[in-house]
């Protein structure tokens, strides 16, 4: 088992159909161990039963617009399972209207949260990790999606906070790359998740997919969770500041 | 699917989604008002209802904003399946 011994955090479990989740299952499938964080007393009892399901207690609140909750959270991890040989980051936040409205009506405001908490905090959950990974190296994963380079209508300020957060992940590379600390990310075709959900035009998006796809078709969300698997895994133990598309070729085509 | 077999298993999956019993789930019944859902357990239901009811296609944006109580959802699934 491509996992076996390795043990990690998966942070950004929502519900049964989030892409954490699936990504947890692939890792779970070869053997990793778990620990999951969940964001309030609102998601707690699905990330609980999730986590169950995965052979894991190791649940920790954290809210990553507050450090002290992710530095609180790395001391907690450290204490429960010592070192860390990987983490995924599939955490993103924008305000409904910004995902609604023209993006120049954007307000400084929504920039602001839809950037500290999509993007800054795989900074910040990082920078934590990293001294637990330093040892024996680690691999560290986010979730990104093509509006982060091209215009989707409606994805509006999340697609610049993606655009921060890949940008974020090259620079995290270069800079814990001397402590074989990897950072990637998947860029997942649409995924009918909850979050997804909150994207106005989002059910068109995935109607119009497989048209425009090499593959005819949408991705499977347990296949972001064996890419993002192959990421976490040493079979990428080459692969660093990456963003690897999961999306049936949809970013290849021109029209 | 007969409309009495889509209220019952509509019905089945509120209860479930937001712990309220099968008597406060009438058809007048507000998600948000009456059953006390917020806005991620709405989400979460009209993505249970597609899901359950093998709706091909998603419900759209613009119907999903509709179905603020039970009986605008069970009204809008028995047209949905007649198709």
């Amino acid at each position: 088992m491509l996992m076996q011994g390795k043990q990690g955090l998966v942070c950004g479990v929502a519900n049964k159909r989030s892409i954490a989740h699936a990504i947890a299952k692939s890792l779970h499938r070869e053997g990793a161990k778990l620990a999951f964080t969940y964001q309030g007393d609102r998601l707690k009892k699905n990330v609980e039963e999730i986590a169950g399901e995965l052979g894991s207690k190791l649940l920790y609140n954290c809210d990553v617009t507050k450090d002290e909750d992710i530095k609180k959270l790395f001391e907690d991890v450290k204490k429960d399972l010592g070192h860390l040989d990987f983490l995924v980051h599939a955490i993103a936040f924008a305000n409904k209207d910004d995902l609604e409205k023209n993006f120049s009506t954007t307000s400084r405001e929504g920039f602001r949260v839809a950037h500290d908490i999509s993007a800054y905090s795989l900074i910040g959950v990082s920078r934590e990790a990293a001294p637990l990974m330093q040892a024996h190296g680690g691999s560290i994963v986010t979730l990104s999606y093509y509006g982060a380079e091209k215009v989707i209508p409606g994805y509006n300020v999340m697609g610049v906070a993606k655009a921060s957060l890949e940008a974020s992940v090259r620079y995290l590379a270069a800079d814990l790359g001397q402590h074989n600390i990897r950072v990637n990310a998947v860029s997942a075709g649409p995924i009918n998740t909850l979050a997804a959900r909150g994207i106005s035009g989002f059910t068109k998006i995935l109607d119009m997919t497989p048209q425009k796809a090499p593959l005819k078709r949408n991705v499977e969300v347990d296949e972001v969770g064996d890419a993002a698997l192959f990421m976490l895994s040493s079979l990428s133990r080459g692969i660093t500041g990456e963003v690897l598309y999961v999306d049936c070729g949809y970013n290849i085509v021109g029209m | 699917m007969t409309k009495e077999e889509i209220s019952k298993k509509v019905t089945e999956i509120i209860v479930k989604k937001l712990g309220v019993t099968e008597a406060e789930v009438k058809p007048e019944a507000s998600y948000v008002e009456d059953l006390g859902a917020d806005s991620l357990d709405q989400v979460e239901l009209v993505m249970e209802f597609e899901d359950s009811f093998s709706l091909g296609e998603k419900i759209p944006e613009e119907e999903a904003a509709k179905l603020s109580t039970v009986g605008s959802t069970i009204d809008y699934l028995v047209t949905r399946l007649a198709k």
